[in-house]
């Protein structure tokens, strides 16, 4: 049933799209928290960290916005959940459609209203003071990067949206993600950490893609951490996708 | 409307077709070797207890579960081996109504005929919310509907592209009596236009008024399976003796509400003398 997976695709993501927009405090509680944090480190801690930028909500947006995504696909694993408790799914998985394009639906989804939550949070960035030397260039590559960290994220989002047996189970595999991005160079410089700590936070991915956004949004060359950034998204995406794959296969055979 | 219209089916064998089917749950071994068939075109109830296997057996049917033995086919067609082909030619409901709550009953009824790749959903979801009496709630969220509603919407999104072969899991639970007869009343119009019916149900009413044969599923197996008149001669031979029938409490309900929207049953037989066939009972 191939040849209607692009048709079934379109089909299932306008129905998920009009959930979003009959729902739109999905979006905004999504942007809370992070625009929470962006309050709390601008102007609270900020005055205290030491970060050599001029500014500190310039260095702080970068982890400031993958914290959204993290924040984001959860609602991917909570609407898939409820699609499997309340039949949708089953009613799908019986008819002659596509039946990946039930998952790529939902996925799709998330990179819209990830999308929309990221843009909120920028104008409150923008607002606080936040400016960036980048050209058009720059923030195609932003946007383009945060788009495959969110693919990434939300193909892992899908194996407990579809092995869950609660909501709180759906979206709680989100809770030690969000704790990444403060072993890493969002918040502080790493050279400040003791050396076990720093190592880690140097080689783990959020360090790279927040370096790399940083470094983009300041308009300066990213080096090779761009490549490395890369390669931590697409190694996810790689493992997320066959992972969230496998589960669906076991599930509907 | 003819129900062989999509999918025709290859031999004119049973439409649907049942043999030693095995399911186990870990160590629940709920089906133990299930066999039955259904006639195409006829309504078949399968009966059974809580927890009898009825919805493992549905689940299967709808290529939504594989079984550990045995085989079903629908129109010939293996539900396993040849999983998407036999998904043309069935629609399922489940137990419990699977409509999109933020949707309205419209746009839930479109986004079938959509997914089903029909032309004009439109006017298939508005012929549908008239059959079934959703006109006036068509543009509302369907989290404002009643149960009977949802389970009218969600059988109503089934029959979408008219499949040959549709599966009803427990139709008619949790539903008043009104909405009971009205659900009734659309399973026999849909047999009459050919299509085949297999419905479970806990009711043996249920299985009296609707179906033209009548499987009992207990331990995992089927311990009984024929028409009405065939299982009733299973029972040592009746008695006829005439007692005045008091009215069942459904029937002074649907005498008090007013109209039935059917007039099949009930009603008419109110305050009637009827005769009663009861079985002796004297084996027991
Ligand atoms: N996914 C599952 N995992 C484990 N056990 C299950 C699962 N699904 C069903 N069962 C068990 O299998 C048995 C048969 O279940 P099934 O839902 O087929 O019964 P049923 O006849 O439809 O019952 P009901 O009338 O309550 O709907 C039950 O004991 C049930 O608890
Ligand atoms: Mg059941």
């Amino acid at each position: 049933m191939t040849r209607h997976f692009l048709g079934d695709t379109a089909t299932l993501l306008g129905r998920s799209l009009r959930h979003i927009s009959r729902s739109p405090d999905t979006i905004i509680t999504t942007a809370i928290m992070p625009i929470a944090f962006l309050l709390l480190f601008v102007y609270v801690f900020g005055g205290a960290i030491e970060t050599g930028s001029d500014r500190y909500v310039n260095y702080l947006l970068p982890g400031i916005l993958l914290i959204t995504v993290v924040s984001g696909i959860s609602y991917t694993a909570y609407r898939l959940f409820l699609d499997l408790k309340g039949g949708t799914f089953e009613r799908f998985q019986s008819m002659p459609i596509a039946r990946s394009a039930v998952l790529w639906a939902h996925v799709l989804t998330s990179l819209v209203a990830n999308l929309i939550s990221l843009v909120v949070v920028v104008l409150v960035a923008l607002a606080m003071g936040f400016r960036s030397g980048a050209g058009v260039l720059g923030w195609l590559a932003v946007t383009g990067i945060m788009l495959l960290f969110t693919l990434a994220l939300t193909w892992l989002a899908v194996i407990p949206g579809l092995t869950a047996t609660s909501v709180d189970g759906a979206s709680a595999f989100s809770y030690p993600l969000i704790l990444l991005p403060f072993v890493s160079s969002a918040f502080v410089p790493t050279d400040s950490m003791p050396g076990p700590v720093r190592a880690f936070a140097e080689h783990q991915p959020v360090t790279s893609i927040v370096n790399t956004i940083r470094a983009l949004f300041a308009g300066q060359p990213v080096g090779g951490q761009v490549w490395i950034a890369l390669a931590w998204c697409a190694g996810l995406l790689v493992v997320a996708y066959a992972g969230a794959m496998a589960v669906h296969h076991r599930k509907v055979g | 409307m003819s129900a062989d219209q999509s999918t025709p089916s290859p031999a004119r064998g049973p439409a649907i077709q049942v043999r030693g089917l095995e399911k186990s749950y870990q160590k629940l071994h709920v089906l133990r070797g299930v066999d039955f068939d259904v006639t195409p075109g006829s309504i078949f109830a399968l009966l059974g207890s809580n927890g009898a296997g009825k919805t493992t057996v549905v689940r299967i049917l709808a290529t939504l579960l594989k079984p550990d033995g045995g085989t079903a086919q629908v129109h010939g067609l293996d539900v396993v081996t040849r999983a998407a082909r036999v998904r043309e030619s069935i629609s399922l409901t489940g137990q419990f109504a699977a409509v999109d709550e933020i949707l309205t009953g419209r746009e839930n009824l479109v986004l079938v005929a959509r997914l089903r790749h029909l032309s004009d959903p439109g006017r298939i979801a508005d012929d549908l919310l008239g059959r079934f009496a959703l006109t006036d709630a068509a543009g509302r969220r369907v989290s404002t509907y009643s149960g009977g509603m949802r389970r009218r919407l969600d059988i109503a999104m089934s029959l979408i592209g008219d499949p040959p072969v549709i599966f009803l899991d427990e139709p008619t639970t949790g539903l008043d009596p009104q909405a009971r007869l009205e659900v009734w009343q659309a399973v026999r119009e849909l047999a009459r236009q050919g299509t085949t019916v297999l419905l479970t149900t806990q009711y043996l009413d249920e299985a009296e008024q609707l179906a033209d044969r009548i499987a009992v599923l207990h331990h995992g197996r089927i311990i009984a399976d024929g028409t009405l008149a065939e299982l009733r001669q299973l029972l040592p031979p009746a008695t006829v003796e005439y007692v005045e029938k008091q009215p069942t409490l459904e029937d002074v309900f649907l005498a008090i509400v007013g109209d039935t929207g059917t007039g099949s049953t009930g009603s008419t037989r109110t305050d009637a003398t009827v005769a009663a066939v009861r079985p002796d009972g004297t084996s027991s």
